[in-house]
């Protein structure tokens, strides 16, 4: 493992294609493919029966088409939603929120250079009061993307404090996109949901949220549902962010997430740079992954 | 979570077949290893992991331990549970330090897995000890980690090297090294290294954390691996194994609800022991790692318990008719009781089984009050019985009553509180039984308790007392036993301690998904004698 291996599942595909005819071997690589995808029992069930019918109903022998049948089942499932990142409002509030660690504060950098870059402006609001130097970290991201930073007055203060004054910084300043941080936090910790919750209400106050984000980090399994599901209930999420996809995970448990809560993948991050973010598309996502 | 309830549901549909005095047949165990299969994939658990495990699970239960047990789809469980355990745990050991100070402890693993707060709850945890350990900022590369392992160490009270600014600034190599140099000068016994997060993939930094290890000669390099990780978990572990090669495992993030299935697949995979578990963000919450605890985790053993009850539950299931039959008919007798009682044996298995549960304390403090002599005792005593005085108690008279003291070895006190309790169950199950108050979900020492639910020969009573199932079953038991209500239900432990009628032997059909309360288990030792 020690040169980079490509994103992709072609790897573990390579056996199914390497044959000449599909028969019970390419079930099983075809399973285990999707397996080690972390799309998870399910949805591989699920998807196993659709290409098992698509190829029966086809009268299908070669391998090559089951792939191909494979991408575009894939894609379609994936397109169900509308990918789009909804930013028309003036404040246009972007709340980010997710588990400790998944890429929260990386993608606020990202996206605020994105969004600046687009010539729109752009303020961040550093809302993580927890965690130790989160807003010094907020602070270099937003130093590198050139763009305002509003921070806590004070260690330790309440985090909807910082995001009331941040977007009422936006509205004094007439800047266009707010984007807010938060402390990452686990979906178990009831207490820290409702902070989610309070910190949303304390925003609407002064302006609708245009969108709430839930940063997922692709190395996730199967708990990647679980924190949907949690962020969902408490947060309103409207999007997802699939991070890390430079790494080796595949990150298939996203299918199952958009399935579940109807919640599109807006954004994907794909390196520790400023520059490595990008819309979702799930042609080129499906392409990617299955080669 | 949605899956604990599949994995119940899936796991009970198979088990529900097995029949537990009949041997398992190969399709039974396909089908439950099947299952085992799936929640282990729901756990994430790795693929190759799932299949050797499965492997030895099949051949395991195949085998002629599995059918010469008393209850085969019982002593599957076990063996999965063990083979679990064994994986996770067979390799345990304590940190190991240096024979000439400083130890060197390096920290690696990717973006996000937990390292810098993780290394500050390793010195807080390591200056208790009277230790005096040293965090090094080698994160040059993520903004502001250097800042934050500063904070960090000011709170967990220890000192920090961290002579380069970081945020790209800075060679880590260099770093490290030159740590080791001033731990000595200011004689730290513990060097902690604090490495960027990094992916497998990355052929470049990985060589860099190969070259701090290099550099630093570490006594330990703690691989911290995130305990939600999915399938990509081997792959990861794997890299880190052939860059840096590390000697112990660090499982993050586990007061989340992750199944943590990723434990066992690094376990398993690189051979290296799990050394800690981290498990919140504060820096005190830390502690070694539980491979028994992990195990119960991994495949939710909470519901399996539920499943051995139910399993236990097909094997009564005979045995409980006839006993209702003979309640509600007036023909109950000693020898019936005792039957019952011997059924209690099983109660000693659960009870280590329940020991590995987490959060089981109130449940394991009542288990262990109850002390399987107690059966021991009430056996002896029925078996000085002739047939005759089993089956018609209403002849023990008192000199019958001595002699059957004397034979047993027990006091006449003894033998009259046995009859006693016999009288008040016989009594309170003929209510039962003809209907008088509904089924007692999960009572299982009170022989035939809860037969009524199925309908055949009590007929079910509409309009229950109390609507709360749970309350209502407590009541129930309590009155059973002439127990008054005390306290709140204990029965929070979660949906796999419905271990009730299991334990008894006695079904209860639709409650048997009920937890046992406090006043249910308070209330089954008073059966046996201990009140
Ligand atoms: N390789 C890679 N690393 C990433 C990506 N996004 C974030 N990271 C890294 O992941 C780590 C955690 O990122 P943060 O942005 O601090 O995550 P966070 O969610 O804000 O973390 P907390 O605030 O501590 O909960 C950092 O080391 C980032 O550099 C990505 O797309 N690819
Ligand atoms: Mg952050």
């Amino acid at each position: 493992m020690a040169e980079r291996t490509p994103w992709s599942l072609s790897g573990a595909l390579r056996g199914l294609r390497a044959r000449k005819t599909i028969d019970e071997s390419t079930w099983e690589d075809l399973e285990e493919a999707l397996l080690i995808a972390d799309f998870g029992p399910d949805i591989t069930e699920a998807l196993m029966d659709q290409m098992r019918a698509q190829v029966t109903k086809y009268s299908a022998t070669d391998p090559e088409d089951l792939n191909r049948m494979l991408r575009e089942a894939l894609e379609e499932r994936l397109a169900k939603y509308d990918t789009t990142l909804k930013l028309s409002d003036r404040p246009a509030v972007v709340l980010v929120v997710g588990v400790n660690g998944v890429g929260k504060t990386t993608t606020i950098g990202k996206l605020a250079k994105f969004v600046a870059t687009a010539g729109r402006s752009v303020v961040v609001g550093a809302a993580d009061t927890f965690r130790a130097a989160a807003v010094d970290q907020l602070a270099t991201w937003a130093e590198r993307a050139g763009v305002d930073i509003v921070r806590p007055q004070m260690e330790g203060q309440d985090p909807s404090a910082v995001a009331y004054q941040t977007v009422e910084w936006a509205i004094a300043h007439g800047t266009e996109i707010v984007i807010i941080d938060t402390a990452g936090r686990l979906q178990t910790k009831s207490g820290l949901m409702d902070e989610l919750s309070k910190i949303r209400r304390v925003i609407e106050k002064q302006a609708p949220i245009a969108e709430v984000l839930l940063v997922l980090d692709a190395t996730t399994g199967q708990n990647g549902l679980a924190q949907a599901e949690a962020f969902l209930e408490h947060a309103g999420v409207t999007g997802l962010v699939l991070t890390k996809l430079d790494g080796s995970a595949k990150g298939g448990f996203v299918l199952a997430v958009q399935e579940r809560t109807g919640i599109p993948v807006k954004l994907v991050g794909n390196g520790e740079g400023i520059g490595d973010l990008a819309g979702f598309t799930p042609h080129a996502f499906a392409a990617a992954l299955i080669g | 979570m949605a899956t604990f309830g599949n994995l119940s549901s899936r796991l009970t549909e198979t088990f529900k077949n097995l029949r537990t005095k009949g041997k398992l047949s190969p399709a039974d165990i396909d089908g439950t290893v099947r299952e085992i299969r799936r929640a282990l994939l729901d756990a994430d658990v790795s693929l190759n992991v799932v299949k050797a495990f499965t492997g030895a699970i099949r051949e395991r239960a195949l085998g002629d331990e599995v059918n010469r047990a008393l209850n085969p789809a019982q002593q599957v469980v076990q063996i999965v549970n063990e083979e679990l355990v064994a994986i996770l745990g067979g390799d345990q050991r304590r940190l190991q330090f240096a024979k000439k100070p400083p130890t060197v402890i390096m920290l690696a693993g990717l973006q996000g897995a937990g390292k810098t707060t993780l290394a500050g709850k390793l010195a807080k945890y390591l200056a208790k000890d009277k230790h005096t350990p040293l965090l090094v900022a080698c994160d040059l590369q993520r903004p502001n980690a250097v800042t934050q392992l500063e904070v960090v160490a000011k709170n967990a009270g220890v000192a920090v090297f961290s002579p380069e600014p970081g945020n790209g600034v800075g060679d880590p190599v260099k770093v490290a090294k030159a740590s080791i140099k001033y731990a000595i000068d200011k004689q730290h016994d513990i060097v902690i290294i604090d490495t960027a997060g990094r992916l497998g993939v990355d052929a470049e930094l990985m060589k860099q954390a190969s070259d701090i290890r290099k550099a630093t000669n570490p006594d330990e390099v703690l691989f911290v691996i995130d305990a939600m990780t999915g399938q990509d978990a081997v792959a990861t572990a794997l890299a880190f194994q052939e860059g840096v090669d590390f000697t112990g495992v660090v499982l993050s993030k586990l007061d989340g609800d992750a199944r943590g299935g990723a434990a066992l697949s690094v376990v398993s995979e690189t051979k290296r022991p799990i050394l800690f578990a981290s498990t919140g963000e504060n820096l005190d919450d830390f502690e070694p790692f539980y491979p028994d605890r992990m195990a119960s985790r991994i495949l939710d053993l909470g519901d399996i318990l539920t499943l051995i009850e139910q399993a236990q539950e097909a094997f009564d299931e005979d045995e409980a008719a006839k006993v209702a039959q003979k309640f509600a008919t007036d023909t109950f007798t000693l020898e019936d009781f005792l039957s019952q009682m011997q059924q209690l044996r099983n109660m000693g298995s659960i009870k280590k089984m329940m020991s590995m549960l987490p959060g089981a304390g109130a449940m394991k403090a009542q288990l262990d009050n109850f002390d399987e002599r107690e059966i021991v005792r009430t056996e002896a005593i029925i078996q000085s019985m002739t047939i005759a005085e089993r089956r018609t108690p209403k002849l023990l008279n008192g000199s019958r009553r001595l002699r059957i003291a004397k034979g047993s070895g027990m006091s006449v006190t003894e033998v009259n509180a046995l009859v006693n309790r016999f009288e008040q169950a016989a009594k309170m199950m003929k209510t039962v039984a003809k209907g008088g108050v509904p089924q007692i979900p999960g009572m299982g020492p009170i022989p035939g308790a809860g037969y009524g639910g199925k309908g055949k020969i009590a007929p079910k009573k509409k309009g229950s007392k109390s609507g709360n199932p749970a309350k209502r079953a407590a009541e129930n038991a309590a009155l059973a036993s002439g127990v008054p209500l005390t306290g709140p239900s204990t029965g929070g432990a979660g949906s796999g301690f419905g271990l009730g009628s299991g334990a008894g032997g006695a079904t209860a059909a639709t409650g048997a998904k009920a937890p046992p309360t406090a006043e249910e288990l308070s209330a089954l030792q008073k059966m046996l004698g201990r009140g």
